[in-house]
């Protein structure tokens, strides 16, 4: 798994990268009630912002942390958006992304470097 | 930091794991572990504890403490019953309202409670107008807990019997805990629950001693907030403020006969000819419920618009969020009048697209009062 300072993890699925925000980030922003996901087959740049999710206390962006074709998003969360605070790394994912440039993963931190971060 | 205030309970608040957050001055919990939403339904179905010692406590004694408040707020003060409380509001002479607050009737006083932000505002308004004619005293040595649901009445019931035997809106003097408390029936979630006033040294005790209940849970700002939207209580500041007046609010409920044109007591207070020609002319928007279509909350600040596409801005959002026992998006916000009934549609703008949004009666969730 790769981590960016946005909060976001990152972990590659054979040619895909599966994305979505990590357990820390769930409890800062408390209990999600809305995720607004891009629609699956679109292009996005590093840095576009491609999620909207709003927390009981505020609305916030998860941006692309990567170059790439979105192929999947997880519609599940439409319906239940609890799913982010109840498994951040798991069953809470935002979506997968084709990389046009795999390379981009390198500037990620790993595991310790995240953790490091946060404390 | 070190220059917010703190209340009596910030050590408790500390060890019971809350999140402290700087409001109106003072550090006070905005969650503890359970977080708002679990909080929040906590409250709607057991009981919740909540510290609100940063709100204004003020005694105003003399000989007619009640009719010189009257001079001040548009309520019926002197009609008052002894050991009833009600809800009123200060206005000022363009007929805005300056601060909301809860006023009951103690007998040889009227105690008055006030929000946090506005009390050193309220208190010298009370003292410029009112003295030297009647005494206003703020009380700086009670802290003052709410609690709040359906479970409040047996569990305050446990410390003293006499709790269950108040009314909604009924005051009283009781002893809980050891401690001289002045408690209401009253709250600010929409459900049944009290206000207790408790001397600042004894106000650990108290609320360790309630929190021992198993069904008590402490209870942040965050989920206060919730429970009040989804009660269709107004917050000072957001719905109501200088620039809106009673009828604009939607509160002329709390303006009694007596007080209104024609009334025994008529007018006599700060924008009476304001709001009594507003009230007959009728206002040009008024606060309303607000539900949005779909799951995306609608926050404070949400340009709302008669339709989906061009149009002027026909109002606006003044509290949003999420409703954790409607388990959807409410909001309340200010709208032109022809909007303003029940099942009309309207939009809210939000990331730039224009959503849906429904005229709904409040409160969202049914009132659960002891009457």
């Amino acid at each position: 798994m790769k981590y960016t300072e946005e909060h976001e993890w990152l972990r590659v699925e054979g040619d895909v990268v599966v994305v979505g925000i990590t357990e820390h980030a769930t409890t800062q922003l408390g209990d999600i009630v809305f995720v607004e996901l891009p629609e699956a087959g679109g292009t996005v740049s590093k840095d576009d912002e491609v999620v909207v999710i709003e927390s009981v206390k505020a609305a916030s962006d998860i941006l692309a942390p990567i170059d790439g074709e979105i192929v999947e998003v997880n519609e599940a969360l439409a319906d239940t958006p609890s799913m982010v605070n109840d498994d951040a790394i798991g069953d809470g994912w935002f979506f997968k992304i084709k990389p046009s440039d795999a390379s981009q993963m390198d500037d990620y931190m790993d595991e310790a470097a995240y953790k490091a971060m946060i404390e | 930091m070190s220059d917010l205030l703190q209340t009596p309970l910030h050590d408790l608040h500390v060890s019971l794991g809350a999140k402290m957050v700087p409001f109106a001055g003072y550090s006070m919990p905005v969650q503890y572990g359970l977080g708002v939403m679990k909080e929040h339904i906590h409250t709607r179905t057991k009981a919740g504890l909540f510290d609100v010692s940063h709100m204004g406590q003020v005694k105003v004694t003399g000989a007619e403490p009640a009719l010189a408040l009257e001079t001040l707020i548009p309520v019926d003060i002197a009609g008052l019953p002894e050991n009833r409380q009600r809800y009123g509001f200060f206005t000022n002479d363009a007929g805005g309202i300056m601060d909301d607050l809860m006023l009951a009737n103690r007998g040889d006083h009227i105690f008055v409670v006030v929000n946090a932000a506005c009390k050193d505002a309220d208190i010298a308004h009370m003292k410029a107008h009112l003295e030297p004619d009647v005494q206003v005293t703020p009380i700086a040595d009670r802290a003052l807990l709410a609690l709040q649901g359906p479970a409040s009445e047996a569990v305050l019931s446990s410390l003293n019997p006499a709790a269950g035997e108040m009314n909604f809106m009924d005051v009283a003097t009781l002893s809980l805990n050891g401690a001289e408390c002045w408690v209401s029936r009253s709250g600010y979630t929409g459900e049944d629950g009290y206000e207790i006033s408790v001397p600042n040294a004894e106000a650990e005790g108290l609320a360790k001693a309630l929190l021992a209940h198993d069904d008590v849970e402490p209870i942040g700002l965050g989920a206060r907030d919730s429970l009040r939207l989804e009660g269709g209580l107004c917050l000072y500041g957001h719905d109501i403020d200088t620039d809106t007046t009673p009828v604009q609010a939607a509160l002329l409920w709390a303006i009694q006969k007596v007080r209104r044109a024609g009334g025994e007591r008529a007018g006599g207070f700060p924008g009476a000819d304001v709001i009594f020609a507003e009230l007959e002319a009728g206002a040009l928007r008024k606060r309303v419920g607000l539900r949005p279509e779909g799951r995306a909350p609608m926050r404070e600040g949400v340009p709302l618009f008669a339709a989906t596409e061009g149009g002027e801005q026909i109002g606006v959002i003044t509290s949003g969020g999420f409703g954790p026992t409607v388990e959807g998006p409410v909001a309340m916000g200010y709208v032109s009048v022809d909007l303003a009934k029940p099942d009309t549609k309207i939009y809210g703008e939000l990331r730039g697209k224009r959503l849906p949004l429904t005229v709904t009666k409040m409160p969202f969730t049914p009132a659960n009062f002891k009457r």
